[in-house]
């Protein structure tokens, strides 16, 4: 399951919601608003997404995973809208019998939402000055991974 | 002629100065609605790291436009 959150997420919560009682292992990765990227000082950032498609892709993306790292249950929330630094942007959970395929859908399920999904990413600088991830700057320096 | 209406964000919408319109294009593929709205907005964003959907379906850039399409264009994503 998939979801778009326009407030905090809340991960205790998350993580309570895939409890199952066949689960030996679980991982999770939390994304976080850090305060620097390629030498700019980052203030904060505002996440912008076209939520059909975040859901459809991001259900595709389970299936995915679940079909290579069979597991129980996994869930994925990415945050939208204004964060401020440290918050929560992204949160993925995986619960599995045994841990290796926890570690790896939780792996692969990142991965693929960070390619794939419309979703776009605003630094907003300490300079005052902002831009989005992977266009402007990327496109001037010829790279955009 | 198509009526085609093209939906921007993030950059593309900021380019643009809207987030939809709806245009009569001479296009028979998603790359052809692609450069009619890049010479229209003065954008120079080249498309190889752009994604487009089409009525909310993942396309290709040569995927065939019909009159009436939706036509989303995705600049480089960056989730996470």
């Amino acid at each position: 399951m998939i979801e778009v959150s326009h407030g905090p997420i809340d991960t205790a919560a998350l993580q309570q919601s895939l409890s199952n009682p066949a689960a030996g292992g679980y991982c999770a990765f939390e994304g976080w608003v850090r305060n620097e990227n390629e030498g700019h000082e980052v203030h904060r950032l505002e996440y912008e997404a076209y939520e059909p498609l975040v859901i459809s892709e991001g259900e595709k993306v389970l299936a995915e995973a679940r079909e290579r790292f069979p597991f129980l249950e996994a869930r994925c929330v990415h945050r939208v809208g204004l964060l401020e630094l440290g918050e929560c942007a992204v949160w993925i959970g995986v619960a599995s019998p045994h841990r290796d395929e926890a570690f790896k859908a939780c792996r692969y399920i990142i991965d693929e939402i960070k390619v794939r999904l419309p979703i776009w990413k605003k630094e907003h600088y300490a300079n005052g000055d902002s831009g989005w991830v992977n266009c402007e700057r990327c496109a001037a320096h010829g790279i955009a991974d | 002629m198509k009526t085609i209406t093209v939906c921007y964000f993030a950059i593309f919408r900021e380019h643009a100065g809207v987030a939809e319109e709806t245009l009569s294009v001479d296009a028979e593929t998603a790359q052809d609605v692609f450069e009619f709205t890049r010479s229209r907005h003065g954008s120079t964003e080249p498309n190889g790291h752009c994604k487009v959907a089409i009525n909310d379906h993942m396309a290709d850039w040569d995927t065939p436009v019909n009159d009436g399409d939706t036509v989303l264009l995705f600049p480089p994503v960056a989730g996470g």
